[in-house]
């Protein structure tokens, strides 16, 4: 049976991880690599790299990391953030990459989805989303990093760019994302049921529990978050063996 | 030891390479005849189209090649795909090898999501391949078509429907799965064919 997965995700700005992380074996907690091998041997099933440097170097160290990565890490690995051409996502596949994701750069030209669908593959180009319900009661798409609204309602946005070849979807609820209130179950749990591709669920996850109601209720298909597994108030092992005793279906 | 990774328009070729790496296994990526004839272990990895594929493999002569081979050769996903007869992917005749058909996986009826990307079980495992994989390991899959069973299946995996998650015959091998990204159990696979 497929696996539900767990994604931890580590913030990347000049090569280096950015929210300080409270692992007692790391030797260097600002290197990617190390905080991504030991994840990787907790048994997490999957990592995103988010940049989220802006400098003119940025393309070149993010790829140095993206292969230094790929050297070391035995399981599959997304980077996003500020990625808008066919040239970077070429670099960061070269590199290593397994997938890249793609946010404010698609939504403004959505045919970067198809043309990076048609050259890479639909299983690399992850859309990631975020997304926030409005006093009416509907849920918007943001675009650059959450601060500009926009008019377009996530579900539609989602639908369109899954026509166009987006593989997955990383929904990220800017209403729960640091609450540790749990995930966003409705939006999350409309787009599971109306999207034939994954969706990854992000923001909120503050407890176990948060985890079991977004694969029980919202049917999503992996389960994203940072700072709780960064700062160890929730480890990677124990959420698993958690989860299976809920007899979902989880890698152990 | 010489292994070789053979060098063609598909994606997940430096990853292959990689988890060699990690594992101590120093390999040459390709698309030398000779180099290829003469190697000890052959690895076909994939991830991409099929006609797209088996276009760029005639055009070089590598599908001749391929088929030719007497030493362990191991398939990865679309690699292992292009082992079979034929894939409904664009309607591709294929290089012959498993005498499996490839079809795409359907959701009519049921609420799947296509392409598979995940970590899904694998029964029924046989051949020193998976020598130390407990039964219902799980292995890391992203496809959209799946080899059905057959008399060449040496594991199965089960989504919508019991499909080869790897196929055997004579010295040729191939996995739907990415062992290259199944974490340590994974790497024991590569391992063991390596040792074959």
């Amino acid at each position: 049976m497929l696996a539900k997965r767990i994604i931890p995700c580590l913030d990347i700005k000049n090569g280096r991880t950015v929210k300080g992380v409270n692992f007692e074996q790391i030797r260097d907690a600002g290197d990617p690599v190390e905080l991504a091998s030991i994840y990787a041997q907790e048994g997490a099933d999957e990592l995103v790299f988010l940049d989220i440097s802006a400098t003119n170097e940025k393309r070149k160290t993010l790829s140095v990391l993206v292969n230094q990565i790929a050297h070391h890490i035995n399981i599959p690995f997304t980077v996003g953030g500020g990625i808008a051409s066919v040239e970077d996502v070429q670099v960061l596949l070269n590199s290593g990459a397994d997938k890249i994701s793609i946010n404010t750069s698609a939504f403004k030209n959505p045919s970067l989805i198809n043309q990076l669908a048609l050259e890479f593959g639909t299983q690399c180009v992850v859309l990631a989303i975020d997304t926030k319900k409005e006093a009416d009661g509907n849920w918007y798409v943001y675009l650059n990093g959450g601060t500009i609204k926009t008019n377009r309602l996530c579900l539609d946005w989602a639908k369109e760019a899954v026509n166009r070849g987006a593989g997955e979807i990383l929904l990220t609820s800017m209403n729960n994302d640091g609450t540790k209130q749990g995930f966003a179950l409705d939006i999350t749990g409309q787009l599971s049921a109306q999207l034939s591709v994954p969706v990854i669920a992000s923001g909120g996850a503050g407890s176990m529990q948060d985890f079991a109601d977004v694969f029980d209720i919202a049917k999503a298909d992996a389960a994203l978050a940072a700072s709780i597994f960064h700062f160890k108030e929730i480890g990677v092992p124990e959420l698993k063996q958690y989860l299976f005793n809920k007899g979902i279906p989880i890698r152990l | 030891m010489k292994t070789v990774i053979i060098k063609y328009n598909a994606g997940n070729i430096q990853s292959v390479l990689f988890a060699l790496n990690r594992i101590g296994i120093e390999a040459i990526v390709t698309d030398s005849p000779e180099d290829i004839i003469s190697a000890d272990k052959v690895i076909f990895p994939g991830v991409g189209e099929a006609s797209t594929a088996m276009q760029y493999l005639q055009s070089r002569q590598l599908d001749q090649l391929i088929i030719s081979l007497k030493q362990p050769v191991l398939g990865i996903c679309l690699g292992m795909q292009l082992m079979c007869k034929h894939s409904e992917e664009n309607n591709t005749n294929c290089l012959g090898i498993f005498d499996t058909p490839v079809a795409k996986f359907s959701n009519e009826n049921t609420a799947l999501k296509i392409p598979q990307i995940g970590w899904n079980q694998i029964v029924d495992l046989k051949t020193a391949l998976f020598k130390g994989v407990s039964e219902n390991a799980y292995m890391y899959f992203v496809h959209g078509y799946y080899a059905g069973l057959s008399e060449h299946t040496i594991a199965k995996a089960s989504y919508g429907l019991l499909y080869s998650a790897a196929l055997h015959k004579d010295n040729f091998y191939g996995v739907q799965f990415h062992p290259e990204k199944s974490a340590t159990i994974g790497e024991q696979i590569i391992q063991n064919f390596i040792q074959l």
